[in-house]
């Protein structure tokens, strides 16, 4: 069989590839046919960060005139420019998700100054003034569930032990840490959240070591920020302690040591998107919100929280959803080296971007940023 | 049987002149050079379609779509182009100690440090010329990387230690050196949720080849491709080279230098890593962190030992792997494969090349016998 | 600060814990390689079946039930990938080295591209038996949980010592790694003998992947060999060869994984990458120490292609 005849079975088999040409640019808006490129930097079926990303890739599947398409394992360098080049050149994508944090500096801005036509939405809230128009970054406040998490967590655990499973020592994990330890601190005041950092997004020999060393430290509920939770919660259950879950909904894992869990709620997020640009809405270039914004969720509640624990987290979580909203970091904050790094009387919301920098572990942190 | 579509340019070119017996009398073994690996590379590609139409995929399709992915375009062949170039510098890596009969696999290593290096060079020489910087971030690059690899060399010189696990392990350890640094003393305070280290700038940039996208790495990988071959097969160092990967105790008889053979080959070995290193700072990254562990010195691998550990041999091998690399993310999008199916495609490639060695002089018709 | 718990004494204990959960697959890896090079030839490729062998026990224990038949699969998994690769090595004039790395990448993609669907679901795992009865230490109790497949490994390093030794089979394996000549001069098949070694040692390491996946860390995943296989192909060498010394290597390892998480767990903070990076620089030291250029090592296979 030669190359003109399999070229000209897939014409004729209309490989939309081959119309290309008609395509790229041409369509300002979304029309009939919109193609939308996720781009995730792991596997779609981790159980965890690119798996939440995937849910909500399938939710748009659902809606009829949107074509996804998906690619996985794009890692963080020119081949991310050359995923999204080839997305919008060979696939006639017009709205495009390069889901992970890494991928957006430098190389989906320089993608969002090359194609002006087309619409990113990056995973990451990065967005800048002086960044391209074309290109957006949400995020959301997953801070929020955790601080939920931490409540239910101050209530259940008996020994007053918690203990975080980290990847890194970056401000996202350290916000996601100091949230769990002061909602623990509402439960109970002389909680202490004990974290590890394993160094990288997925290793789990040093998860599951990280998880039995705490255990062994007398910690007796555990949560985690690290790209596959599956490894932490199936150990910390094993030996008996209560998990937390992340990224996503862990608790067929565990039935009953799942107490709560802080998850992504991108099924809800991306076709609001879709359906904003549809409607000639424009989506801010800087787009954040939490449980409110129904951005992020918590997991529901497993059989072994209790009514009080319950009810406090409800209390709390009813005053996220308020018009006014919550500050989880509040005036007269310490850190767990005894120094004051928010003054008395300054509230920080959740849409400071002081907290972005954080680079501390609030008191009753027990682990260092360094 | 169908897989002519990839190939086509190898077989054609090995075929037509097969009439004349002189000419096979003279050229009978560079025949044979593309010829097996042309035919390996046929049959990997054939088993490999028999694998995906395993999982109800059309294997006309996978041939097609890798084709179209990899060279069916112009955008399609700069990706491949972009893809291929640290790949002709990492391969380097192992072919030029596999001329002294060593077995380098710790390009990777090489090129993180070399990019450390490179990366550390230009931030303190930032205000000076930019050309002044891109020579300085060359020299580092090349400098650092070489001195990894080197050590390895001399591990095996001095002290007999296997350089084919030294040097793997070097890469581990390199890892954790730059993860180190960049979260550590060299971290840019401003990089607050991908700890790197602080940008070269964009002056300092290598850039685009004039009228593309493909970065100025694919000619310094051209160069130091064709320089390496001169280096081994038209002087008298590559010559005692050769001579002293063929037999040792036989180059230790004629006076050749055998610890300064294996320096050096490691230093210029490690410095074409180094090299890829510093390209992947200054063309694409423009500053140093985790994402520089791409995986492409482990690919450098396959690509020398495809190229039968001939630098020129690199050149057509790198890009047929960037090739396939371009083409893996169109696989995922149009047949639904997982990515993993390119790993799988380039371990049954390297299987076939390597068995195809029991060829080499074996072919009846190549020596005008039959 | 770790005031009701038992504080420093978490480290040794960690090791100690961290030398029985986490070696394992070191220890059959190790030993399998150790036939493997007793007969000549050196197969990169186990970390390659290592991940090949944790995914082939993770969806066999899923489809079926049962753990143990999810061993099985691993080791006969390993065994046929060792089988290829004996294969590819007998033909004349192939690199096993090169032949090694290549199926390194086979194993691992082929475990990857099979493996999508079993990341989600939760597989039988295999029991663990409490050796801890006699304290009342929780975390004494909980470090000395250990699975059936350690205490296997643990017995088969004296009784592969032993059998190198003394047994027609050990002797075979080790005419076969010593001169190819005199193997065939005794009228043996050194390619058949060095297919039965390949594949003793892909077995046991698909075994090795099989504890990964079913007991610890005890779920399949991508990320879950992360170089053991191949680290452990390192050991076989500083461990000369010697079964023995191979198990002493294996838990040395298993405890220098756990020293980076147990540091940070009583205080120590600092360079966590670097304690992370420890096996591995441990490695490099032992065999820089051990090594030499003046002599072959003690116990090297004269037939083995990286020591010549």
């Amino acid at each position: 069989m030669d190359l003109g005849r399999i070229s000209r079975r897939h014409l004729l088999q209309g490989g939309a590839a081959l119309t290309l040409g008609a395509a790229v640019g041409a369509r300002p808006a979304f029309a009939a046919e919109t193609t939308i490129g996720f781009i995730y930097v792991g596997s779609r079926d981790d159980y965890g960060y690119n798996q939440a990303h995937a849910q909500g890739a399938a939710a748009l599947k659902k809606i009829p005139g949107l074509k996804v398409v998906e690619e996985e394992k794009v890692p963080e360098t020119d081949a991310v420019e050359k995923t999204i080049e080839s997305m919008i050149n060979l696939d006639g994508a017009t709205l495009l998700f390069p889901t992970s944090f890494g991928y957006y500096n430098p190389h989906m801005v320089k993608m969002a100054t090359k194609y002006p036509k087309i619409h990113f939405e990056h995973c990451g809230g990065l967005w800048t003034d002086k960044d391209p128009k074309n290109a957006g970054s949400y995020f959301g406040y997953i801070d929020e569930a955790q601080y939920i998490s931490g409540i239910v967590a101050g209530y259940t655990s008996k020994s007053g032990k918690l203990g975080f499973v980290a990847a890194k020592p970056i401000p996202q994990v350290l916000r996601n840490i100091n949230a769990f330890a002061l909602g623990a601190k509402l439960a109970n005041p002389k909680a202490t959240t004990q974290v590890i950092f394993t160094g990288d997004w997925s290793m789990p020999v040093k998860e599951a070591e990280a998880t039995n060393s705490l255990i062994d430290q007398g910690v007796d509920v555990l949560t985690c920020h690290v790209d596959g939770p599956k490894t932490m919660v199936e150990n910390a259950a094993r030996r008996g302690a209560f998990v937390c879950g992340y990224h996503t909904n862990q608790s067929p894992l565990a039935p009953k040591a799942y107490l709560t869990g802080a998850e992504w709620n991108w099924e809800a997020l991306y076709p609001k998107f879709v359906k904003m640009i549809a409607a000639g809405e424009s989506i801010p270039n800087f787009y954040r919100g939490g449980l409110k914004e129904e951005i992020v969720k918590t997991s529901p509640y497993g059989e072994a929280v209790s009514a009080e624990a319950r009810k406090h987290a409800d209390e709390v979580k009813a005053k996220f959803l308020s018009a006014e909203g919550y500050a989880i970091f509040k005036g007269g904050l310490v850190d767990n080296k005894g120094k004051t790094v928010i003054a008395a009387g300054t509230d920080r919301g959740q849409k400071d971007p002081e907290l972005e920098k954080m680079d501390y572990l609030v008191e009753g942190v027990i682990g260092a940023t360094s | 049987m169908t897989t002519e579509a990839a190939d086509s340019a190898e077989a054609v070119g090995a075929i037509a002149p097969a009439a004349d017996p002189g000419f096979l009398q003279r050229y009978g073994g560079t025949i044979e050079y593309v010829l097996i690996p042309g035919a390996a590379l046929v049959g990997a590609l054939g088993v490999f379609g028999i694998f995906v139409a395993m999982f109800g995929k059309n294997p006309l399709d996978l041939y097609f779509y890798m084709y179209y992915g990899a060279f069916g375009t112009w955008f399609s062949w700069q990706n491949t182009l972009t893809r291929a170039a640290p790949l002709i510098l990492t391969a380097l890596c192992t072919a030029l100690p596999a001329q002294l009969g060593m077995v380098i696999i710790g390009g990777e290593g090489a090129l993180l440090i070399g990019a450390l290096s490179a990366t550390s060079a230009a931030l303190a020489l930032q205000g000076l010329p930019p050309l002044v910087v891109q020579i300085a971030m060359v020299c580092a690059g090349v400098t650092g990387g070489g001195l990894w690899i080197m050590l390895a060399g001399a591990l095996r010189q001095y002290r007999g230690v296997n350089e084919t696990i030294s040097s793997l392990l070097l890469v581990y350890i390199a890892l954790a050196v730059l993860n180190h640094l960049v979260e550590g003393a060299m971290r840019d305070p401003a990089s607050l949720n991908k700890p790197s280290t602080r940008e070269i700038g964009a002056a300092n940039m290598i850039g685009s080849i004039p009228g593309t996208d493909v970065h100025w790495g694919l000619v310094f990988g051209l160069i130091a491709a064709i320089a390496a071959y001169i280096l081994i097969y038209h002087t008298v160092f590559g010559f005692a080279a050769r001579v002293a990967g063929g037999n040792i105790r036989a180059a230790k008889i004629v006076g050749l230098g055998v610890s300064k053979l294996i320096l050096t080959i490691c230093f210029l070995a490690g410095g074409a890593a180094g090299l890829a290193g510093m390209v992947e700072v200054a063309a694409v990254q423009g500053r140093t962190n985790a994402n520089l562990a791409a995986g492409y010195g482990f690919t450098g691998i396959l690509v020398a030992f495809l190229a039968r550990q001939n630098p020129l041999a690199i050149i057509p091998v790198a890009i047929l792997l960037g090739g396939i690399s371009a083409s893996g993310g169109l696989l995922q999008r149009r047949l639904g494969l997982p990515d993993a199916s390119v790993l799988v495609l380039q371990g049954i490639i390297f299987v076939f090349v390597l068995a195809s060695d029991a060829l080499y002089g074996r072919i009846g018709f190549l020596k005008g016998k039959s | 600060m770790a005031d009701g718990s038992i504080g420093l004494w978490t480290v040794p204990l960690a090791v100690l814990g961290g030398a029985i959960r986490v070696s394992t697959p070191f220890l059959f890896v190790s030993l399998g390689e150790c036939i493997t090079e007793r007969s000549g030839r050196i197969n990169l490729g186990l970390e390659g079946t290592l991940v090949m062998g944790a995914m082939s026990a993770y969806g066999s224990s899923y489809l079926t039930g049962s753990p143990w038949l999810g061993v099985l699969a691993a080791g006969i998994t390993g065994a046929l990938l060792g089988a290829l690769h004996a294969g590819i090595c007998s033909l004349p004039r192939v690199n096993d080295v090169a032949v090694g790395i290549a199926l390194m990448l086979f194993g691992t993609g082929l475990a990857f591209y099979l493996g999508k669907p079993l990341i989600e679901p939760t597989a039988a795992r295999l029991p663990a038996i409490d050796f801890g009865w006699w304290s009342d230490i929780p975390q004494v109790r909980a470090a000395l949980r250990v699975n059936v497949l350690f205490l296997i490994g643990v017995a088969l390093a004296p009784i592969l010592y032993w059998a190198f030794r003394t047994t027609r089979w050990g002797l075979l394996i080790r005419t076969a790694g010593e001169s190819s000549d005199a193997t065939r001069a005794m009228g043996h098949s050194v390619l058949l003998i060095r297919l039965r070694a390949t594949m003793v040692g892909g077995f046991l390491a698909g075994i090795g992947g099989s504890f990964l996946s079913l007991f610890y860390p005890g779920s399949w995943n991508e990320g879950l060999s992360s170089g053991q296989g191949i680290t452990a192909v390192a050991l076989v060498i500083f461990a000369r060869w010697d079964p023995l010394l191979c198990l002493w290597a294996s838990l040395a390892f298993g405890g220098a994984a756990a020293l980076g998480p147990a540091l940070q767990s009583v205080g120590v903070t600092s360079g966590y990458h670097l304690f992370n990076a420890a096996p591995y620089i441990l490695t490099l030291a032992i065999m820089i120490m051990t090594c030499s250029p003046k002599r072959t090592l003690t116990g090297a296979p004269a037939e083995l292609s990286i020591t010549r």
